[in-house]
């Protein structure tokens, strides 16, 4: 179908790149040998679609991205749910439903709708109409097969197939869904994180190659389709066949997208500056003063200028003293300035986080009758006199308290080194628990030591923000109480906080209904539960990273705005604003 | 003859075992589980889906085997061609994520040593006899060896890319080009080269200039240049045996040199953004891919072996005094 040009590629650039040298280095001049004009892909299959490639893509009709691929683009299968292409999920391969975490709202999409028929059976509605991108019909058979998939191991939503029981195409547009145990967060966070792949493709495929395969030619049914490939680009084209057009009258208004993998801080600045970059997802340090200045633009026009998207929390392990004692924990969070690490280590990109450590997105859910209660703020003379009354005094004079059995505090935060902005905030944190007597170093070890340490639970502090913005609050406290507890930490409770009673409120909450009372009622005890023990010090949200140059494209979501989406390409957030965002683009001139 | 080139084969051959053993050891002592951090950018939230696919990882890039065992499939892989999947990459071969790089830094280091070795001995060679050029070119030699690498790297794409725009910043060709045989790409492929390449050009241009002169005002005043002058010898004959001195120990720098080829761009490759072996070494690195990285070092390996055994052979071509050496016992 589509002109692959991985290999072809590297063939090209190093013809013309030693052809280059060879010119300058022989000095001989006369700019005699140039790289053939005959075309190498003259008797390659695929020609006629070679043939209505362009040149160069038309800077009017292309979106040039940046910040989400960090390699070469190797892979294009939506399966693992990691490692592929900038887009290939969300853009090429679609879910059932998009979501929207400024409004919490799910949005069929490849589902016309989807409701409870009974306590334990939800129906789901296709549109008439999809199609693959080879012409094939999207039907319900291909959703039943997608979500058959899970009962392999290792494909990464093998968990629904613990609590769904069965899955049924009852005609050509309607699957029903059985469960044995319903979990409605659950359910709705698979409903729009998965993506439908097609059976007559993929259902080709051992098990093994499900993870493996990079699909090489995909077969989406998405708004984008394959284009060309290079070591530092993925380029998507317009499929001008997309089922949305006529379903929804949705149109792309952008021909091409070409995502540019990530390089250093400068470079993506000078990009950005050029013009030849219209969206960044990067963390771009002093990003502030560009858009002050009116040459980038972001959500919000002043502080904190981005969306939140995670909670940014310094997580205390809870198998050493003296993290094991609340009173300690609850001392050291009240010892933190937070607005001092937005000020330093951000210059006002982050905003503080909320006591309950929920982003923003759930402010419906604050519940600040607790939070008044058992919440902490910054206050020095309070962690001093928490510490006080709980027994820790500073018996040798060296200004730093030890624990009530006279034992010596001297704890190590690591963050990963390189992360600046990480490692800005360490050093707050170090100087301000240090400012009422808890002696803390900052430390910054190689990323790979700082996973393995969180993992492992071989460390004293650490600063964690894995859990990211969803449709449900619930995903936060799983990460932040998930038990039981295991050698190996690596979704979440990294501090192994050990309690029945919490974690029972966090199941609860999985199998309650959101919008209902009882919803809110639990959440709300849960929050309790959060604060009162803090397995985790929620701190600051670490942003939704995005700056627009509006030259070529105008209409970037901004506050205030009725279309304003998450205007993230991330993996998992182009069905959460990104593809929205997309569409609403219009071209400058 | 025979015996050297036997003995040299040996030393290599045993160079290159001890090489690729470490290629393989060094990473795996390296802080971190590659598996680990390929699911967690799954960013999956359930410890049983977490530890089946695990699993599943572990198997594919068989790291469930005890460690002599993965030591055994390396090479056993390594005599197949086969330099393993890449993690980071997953599921790209490692061969082909770094031949897709190859060609990149080959482009940039092949004309930029070459050059900087031609002109820089040339230039040195003429400042060695000329005062009015020793005094241009040997503070100007100082300067730009002196300066930290990264700095002068920066300093062109600062200048010449963002503040007077002559040349693109980023990237191995034009984000909205498409590759193919014809002139503007050719041309824009030759724009994104001239930044990498002149920054390596012009750090190594001093090095070169200063050593040749240096070496050929030591080599005019030794004794046998003085008793050819005595002879009467005309200047230029004297000049002529001085610079065939003075050029071996540059060649064996060169050889050096050429050698570092592959893992040599690392720094340029990142101001630059440029696509080349470099970038992905790092990127290897950072992310715990020991099958990348093992693959691109053994490229290094390989690289600085080759240069060394080429070097070899060329020494005795140029130099006589080797291949009298070599008929004896001690070579």
């Amino acid at each position: 179908m589509f002109l692959r040009q991985t290999r072809s590629r590297g063939v090209v650039a190093l013809a013309a790149a030693t052809v280059a040298g060879v010119l300058l280095a022989g000095c001989s001049g006369g700019g005699g040998s140039a790289p053939t004009t005959s075309n190498p892909y003259a008797s390659a299959e695929g020609m006629d679609s070679a043939n209505a490639l362009v040149a160069e893509y038309p800077r009017e009709e292309t979106l040039f991205t940046s910040g989400t691929q960090w390699g070469p683009p190797t892979s294009w299968n939506p399966i693992p749910s990691s490692g592929h292409a900038t887009g290939a999920r969300g853009l090429l391969y679609e879910p059932l439903f998009q979501f929207d975490p400024i409004t919490l709202e799910l949005t069929p999409w490849l589902a016309e709708g989807g409701e409870w028929t009974g306590d334990k059976t939800y129906e789901l509605t296709l549109r008439e109409g999809l199609t693959w991108q080879d012409g094939e019909t999207l039907d319900a058979d291909d959703v039943v097969f997608t979500t058959e998939l899970g009962k392999v191991d290792a494909v990464p939503y093998s968990n629904l197939w613990t609590w769904l029981d069965k899955v049924e195409a009852t005609s050509p547009t309607t699957v029903e869904f059985t469960f044995s145990d319903p979990r409605y967060q659950e359910w709705d966070n698979w409903l729009y994180s998965t993506m439908v792949v097609p059976e007559h493709i993929m259902g080709d495929w051992s098990d093994e190659e499900l993870l493996s395969n990079p699909n090489e030619d995909p077969i989406g049914s998405g708004a984008f389709k394959f284009s060309a490939v290079g070591q530092d680009r993925m380029v998507w084209e317009r499929n001008d066949d997309w089922w949305a057009r006529g379903e929804l009258g949705l149109e792309m208004p952008m021909k091409y997208i070409v995502d540019v993998v990530n390089t250093s801080n400068e470079v993506a600045l000078g990009l950005m500056l050029s013009g030849g970059l219209d969206l960044s997802n990067n963390f771009l340090p002093g990003v502030n003063q560009l858009v002050d200045t009116g040459q980038v633009s972001t959500y919000y026009e002043g502080e904190p200028y981005m969306l939140a998207a995670a909670s940014a929390n310094l997580i205390p392990n809870q198998t050493r003293p003296p993290m094991d004692d609340v009173d300690f924990r609850q001392a050291l969070a009240r010892s933190i300035d937070v607005d001092k690490i937005v000020t330093n280590a951000y210059g006002g990109l982050v905003a503080k986080a909320h006591p309950s450590g929920l982003v923003p997105a759930f402010e419906e859910y604050y519940d600040e009758a607790v939070v008044a209660e058992h919440g902490f703020t910054f206050d020095a003379e309070e962690a001093k006199s928490i510490l006080a009354d709980a027994g820790y005094e500073d018996s040798d004079g060296d200004g730093f308290v030890e624990t009530p059995d006279g034992e010596a505090i001297d704890l190590r935060l690591i963050v990963p080194a390189g992360w600046t902005d990480w490692m800005e905030a360490a050093r707050v944190i170090a100087e301000d628990a240090s400012a009422v007597g808890i002696k803390v170093t900052a430390d910054f070890p190689d990323a790979g030591a700082v996973d393995d340490a969180r993992a492992t639970g071989d460390f004293d502090l650490v600063i964690n923000g894995n859990a990211g913005v969803s449709n449900t609050p619930w995903t936060y406290y799983n990460y932040a109480f998930y038990q039981p507890i295991q050698e190996q930490m690596l979704a979440g409770n990294f501090g192994r906080y050990e309690d029945k009673e919490a974690w029972d409120l966090v199941e609860d909450l999985s199998r309650t209904e959101s919008g209902t009372p009882e919803f809110s009622e639990t959440l709300s005890k849960v929050q309790e539960k959060f604060m009162t023990d803090l397995p985790a010090i929620p701190l600051w949200y670490n942003g939704a990273w995005a700056q627009y140059n509006e030259s070529q494209w105008t209409n970037w979501p901004k506050e205030g705005r009725e279309d304003a989406y998450f205007p993230i390409m991330w993996n998992g957030y182009v069905q959460m604003g990104g593809i929205n965002t997309l569409l609403a683009l219009e071209p400058a001139s | 003859m025979r015996g050297y080139l036997a003995r040299k084969t040996a030393i290599y051959g045993l160079t290159f075992v001890v090489a690729v053993t470490l290629n393989w050891l060094i990473p795996r002592l390296m802080p971190g589980d590659p598996v680990q951090r390929m699911v967690a950018r799954a960013a999956v939230q359930h410890p049983e889906t977490i530890a089946a696919m695990t699993a599943y990882y572990e198997r594919t890039f068989g790291l469930d085997l005890p460690l002599w065992q993965q030591y055994l499939n390396y090479w056993a892989a390594l005599f197949r061609g086969d330099l393993g999947t890449s993690v980071w990459l997953f599921p790209a071969p490692v061969s082909q994520v770094v031949l897709d790089a190859v060609p990149y830094t080959l482009g940039i280091m092949i004309p930029a040593i070459l050059l900087s070795f031609v002109i820089g001995n040339s230039v040195g060679a003429m400042a060695a006899r000329s005062r009015w050029l020793d005094n241009v070119a040997l503070p100007v030699g100082y300067l730009i060896t002196a300066m930290p690498y990264m700095w002068l790297a920066i300093l062109l794409a600062w200048g010449l890319g963002v503040a007077l725009g002559w040349f693109p910043v980023a990237g191995g060709y034009d984000f909205g080009m498409v590759p193919q045989w014809s002139w503007a790409f050719a041309g824009d492929l030759l724009q994104h080269w001239v930044l990498p390449f002149l920054s390596l050009f012009l750090v190594s241009l001093g090095g070169w200039a200063i050593g040749m002169r240096n070496l050929i005002i030591y080599e005019l005043e030794s004794d046998y240049a003085n008793y050819l002058s005595a002879l009467g010898a005309p200047k230029r004959l004297v000049r002529q045996y001085a610079f065939r001195n003075a050029m071996l120990p540059q060649i064996t720098g060169l050889a050096l040199q050429l050698g570092t080829i592959l893992g040599g761009a690392l720094v340029t490759e990142i101001v630059f953004a440029y696509p080349g072996l470099g970038k992905l070494v790092l990127s290897a690195i950072q992310n715990q891919d020991f099958f990348l990285l093992q693959g691109t070092l053994l490229f290094v390996v390989i690289g600085v072996l080759l240069a060394n055994f080429v070097i070899d052979i060329v020494y005795v071509l140029v130099d006589p005094r080797t291949r009298t050496g070599l008929t004896g016992a001690t070579a």
